[in-house]
């Protein structure tokens, strides 16, 4: 018996190669339309690393992304396919920003209720798809999209008529001061909620590789037939899914508001779920790999918005290699010939060896 | 010497994930002749037909037409090259009319529309043509499943085939149907048409083939005429054993009645009545037979038993408790187990590691708190691979590129392990090879002699036989025989419980 892991080369390799296309296809658009097209591709790929500044950027805008990416695994390897972590992330930053101004409380309580408050809601909103579906059979997937616009427009009506600064028209008035997370390095926005999202990376590792929950949800959306005939409670695992992931997002929303905002600035929806989609599976769905590919995808991002600042390229050029990373990992066939010769190869052998032992 | 129209040399293919369905397969088909493909549920008949009609990539291997070597990369090839098929589960739109549905897809326009009166005329020509009557005009839907049979037969000649593939045409079908359909077919022979013939059923073989071709385990194993075989050595080469299964079962006495079924019912969602005020009880230590014919009630009964499945009303007594208002979770703590029917549907998560399938069922009792205990978990899956020979590469991959047979054996090892003391045995042998069905029958009596309490129900009236100390028949949802002397018992006077021609008087039944 073999007890070593086998490593899933077939995995790396597509991910790779989806990722070297994406770019390459980015070279050639930016070689196409830029007048100093060197130029422009030097600061797209080694723009974040040029100032302090720009690489902090990425760290920043990489924790968001971690969290949507962790809700988004847990919540949809129970094979549901709600995309309500937005309402999750948004409502939970308006429940701490409300928090924010209009509870003092002395310093770190301020923040830590602020924070438990915002998972508490994020989860609530979580459940509410799965709890439509089994009430009434509709698709979360479309519950969830809706669901989001009421969140967006609901939570932004919230703090207009209670929180509105009437000499800006448009944000909010300014939070407590107790209620900030507190930069790590100065000259950067990169805040403390760096340790909570590497604390909530490490949460997400220890329950779906290691815990029971993590294990009976894996199995319910491999099998839901199986996972109900081996005696695994579906629907608290679903629901269990779902909750965890809604809190997750919702901690996210809470700490990104107070980690990087003095007040309540979200005037549009804000939405990470299609990223959250994007890193899980450039993650090949591990929660210990998410990071790293939120923080590639946020590396992308900040070199894109480098190049433009100095040039004529835009940076929506990144959703185009977005786009083509997503296509190539989700199709099926892509160097699907790899791992069909590696199988027919081994079930060949398999075959031969079960022979000599006949 | 007849001529050959269809040659297949070496033909293999390999699911995605590793899953080897056909293997080396060799045969070739005669002009004019009807030929049969025989084989066990999961021998590999499916896969290969699809590879000839083009809907599968074949992997390896040559396929000849008339000599030539033929590659078809969709049905749309395999057609135009002559071939039909007549799939089991029919493929036709049931809101279009009988003609419609054959001009489907090649239809004669009349400017923009389909001309639907030439269709018709057209149907009712080639129907006559061939003796194989349809209406026309009625919708597909208002039809009976015979006639459906023939429209597809109809479509495949439609569209110019010469050789006919039908994939267990008579499943479906009643015995005045499938009577019909036979001389149909023996006509179209007369015709010269080649038909290949997929089935199971022997007597079918025997009467209506003049070849045939035996499958087992993705390989095939004969080529022979039907005239120079009897149903039993082709039931021997599907098998690869003979029938006939013995086994030295220490005569033993049985003790309490430790479950008790009283006065169950079900309905299923099409309004049968499947499960019908049945009674009856498993003794301690004993292996309980289920026979009857698909249908009657003895899924859906012991489904209910287990938990998969709720009863309308009636008891399941098991330790003072009455296990239909229980869960699955609630019925496995209390010790009872189900190997279920259908391995890849309910059995397993075929995506998952075998290590994953194997813990599924006892993750409580494989962690410590709520995270898995690895070293545990470790221990436990060595000790199922190595005690019931499971043959996998690794834990680590996944359960689907394992041979039917040996995940059978790693389901049965993770039900047998569960420390249960009432096991649920759902057709546990079923398109297994012969050494895996060998294995695990072992495993039923050594279950036996351990004390533990079996319920077994089985298709195969050989394996009942064997096994069972006690057989009860079902027949419409209710028990019709109960066979205390099993080894006297013979599988015709089984048949003749099964059909309903035979039935125990009620004194009897009681006792079940």
């Amino acid at each position: 018996m073999n007890k070593k892991k086998r490593f899933d080369w077939y995995g790396v390799i597509r991910v790779t190669a989806s990722i070297l296309i994406s770019l390459v296809i980015a070279a050639i658009i930016i070689f196409a339309v830029a007048d100093d097209p060197a130029t422009a591709l030097h600061k797209f790929l080694l723009g974040p690393f040029s100032t302090k500044r720009n690489f902090f950027n990425v760290i920043e805008t990489m924790i968001p992304l971690v969290f949507c990416g962790l809700a988004i695994n847990v919540m949809h390897k129970s094979g549901l396919f709600s995309m309500v972590a937005d309402s999750s992330f948004y409502f939970a930053g308006v429940v701490a920003a409300s928090l924010a101004i209009a509870c003092p409380m002395p310093n770190i309580a301020h923040q830590l209720v602020i924070l438990a408050a915002a998972t508490a809601v994020g989860g609530v909103i979580g459940v509410i798809p799965v709890l439509i579906k089994k009430k009434t059979g509709a698709n979360e997937l479309v519950i969830s999209l809706m669901m989001n616009y009421i969140f967006f427009n609901f939570g932004y009506w919230l703090i207009r008529n209670c929180f509105l600064d009437a000499s800006n028209g448009s944000f909010s008035i300014n939070f407590a001061p107790t209620a900030s997370l507190g930069k790590l390095l100065k000259g950067t926005n990169t805040h403390f909620g760096l340790f909570i999202m590497a604390a909530a990376v490490i949460f997400m590792w220890i329950l779906m590789d290691k815990s029971k929950f993590g294990r009976a949800l894996q199995i319910t959306g491999a099998n839901e037939n199986f996972a109900r005939y081996a005696g695994i409670r579906i629907g608290g695992v679903v629901l269990g899914s779902q909750l965890i992931g809604g809190m997750l997002a919702g901690l996210g929303g809470g700490v990104e508001m107070i980690g990087m905002y003095k007040k309540f600035q979200w005037i549009t929806a804000q939405t990470y779920v299609w990223d959250g989609i994007l890193i899980n599976l450039l993650a090949g769905t591990k929660p210990l790999m998410i990071p790293v590919s939120a923080f590639f995808i946020s590396y992308i991002r900040i070199g894109a918005l480098v190049m433009s600042r100095g040039g004529d390229v835009d940076s929506e050029i990144v959703s185009i290699i977005q786009g083509i990373m997503i296509m190539l990992i989700a199709s099926e066939r892509f160097l699907y010939r790899l791992k069909k010769n590696k199988e027919e190869k081994e079930a060949l052998q398999n075959q031969a060896a079960e022979a000599v032992e006949a | 010497m007849a001529e050959e129209i269809l040659r297949v040399e070496d033909l293999t293919k390999i699911y995605p994930g590793g899953v080897l369905a056909n293997y080396n397969i060799n045969f070739s088909v005669n002009q004019g002749e009807i030929h049969a493909l025989v084989g066990e549920n999961g021998a590999g008949k499916s896969t290969l037909m699809k590879m000839l009609f083009g809907i599968e990539e074949i992997t390896s291997g040559k396929v000849f037409l008339h000599g030539k070597e033929v590659h078809f990369g969709s049905s749309k090839d395999a057609i135009a090259h002559g071939i039909g098929m007549v799939h089991q589960h029919m493929m036709l739109a049931p809101s279009l009319t009988v003609a419609e549905n054959l001009v489907l897809g090649i239809e004669k326009k009349k400017g923009l529309f389909l001309d639907k009166k030439k269709a018709i005329e057209e149907t009712e020509a080639i129907s006559k043509k061939y003796n194989l009557h349809v209406d026309a005009g009625k919708r597909v839907r208002d039809i009976s499943i015979g006639m459906k049979q023939k429209l597809e037969i109809l479509k495949t000649m439609y569209r110019g085939a010469r050789i006919i593939i039908l994939d267990e045409p008579t499943a479906v079908l009643a015995p005045q149907e499938t009577e019909e359909l036979f001389e149909q077919l023996l006509n179209l022979k007369k015709e010269g048409y080649t038909i290949l013939f997929i089935s199971h059923k022997l007597h079918e073989v025997k009467y209506l083939c003049d070849r045939l071709t035996v499958l087992k385990d993705g390989r095939s194993i004969q080529t022979c005429e039907v005239a120079d075989v009897t149903p039993e050595e082709i039931s021997r080469l599907m098998v690869g054993r003979d029938v006939k299964l013995e086994y030295d079962k220490a005569k033993k006495e049985f003790g309490e009645r430790i479950l008790r079924v009283e006065h169950l019912n079900y309905t299923d969602k099409f309004g049968s009545r499947k499960v019908n005020d049945l009674s009856f009880s498993l003794r301690e230590g004993e292996v309980l037979g289920i026979a009857g014919i698909e249908g009657n009630g003895q899924k859906e009964a012991v489904e209910i038993l287990t938990g998969n499945r709720k009863a309308e009303s009636g008891s399941v007594i098991y330790k003072g408790e009455n296990l239909c208002e229980k869960s699955i979770a609630e019925n496995r703590a209390s010790g009872i187990s189900h190997v279920p029917e259908d391995r890849h549907l309910d059995g397993s998560a075929p995506e998952m590691s075998v290590r994953d399938n194997l813990i599924a069922a006892s993750l409580g009792r494989l962690s410590k708190k709520a995270i898995l205990d690895t070293a545990a978990i470790e221990e436990y899956c060595a000790s199922c691979v190595r005690d019931f020979k499971v043959k996998t590469a690794s834990l680590d991959i996944s359960i689907k590129s394992l041979s039917g047979g040996n995940i059978q054996k790693a389901i049965v090892a993770r039900e047998f392990t569960a420390g249960a003391d009432v096991i649920v045995l759902n057709q546990p042998t079923r398109g297994v090879d012969v050494g895996a069905m060998e294995f695990i029958h072992k495993k039923i009596l050594e279950m036996r002699e351990e004390k533990k309490s079996l319920i077994l129900v089985s298709a195969d009236l050989a394996e009942l036989k064997a096994l069972s100390d006690r057989i009860i028949v079902f027949h419409q949802g209710r028990i019709a025989g109960v066979l205390s002397d099993v080894p006297i018992v013979t599988e015709e006077e089984l048949g003749l419980y099964m059909l309903g021609l035979k039935h125990d008087p009620e004194e009897i039944l009681k006792e079940a």
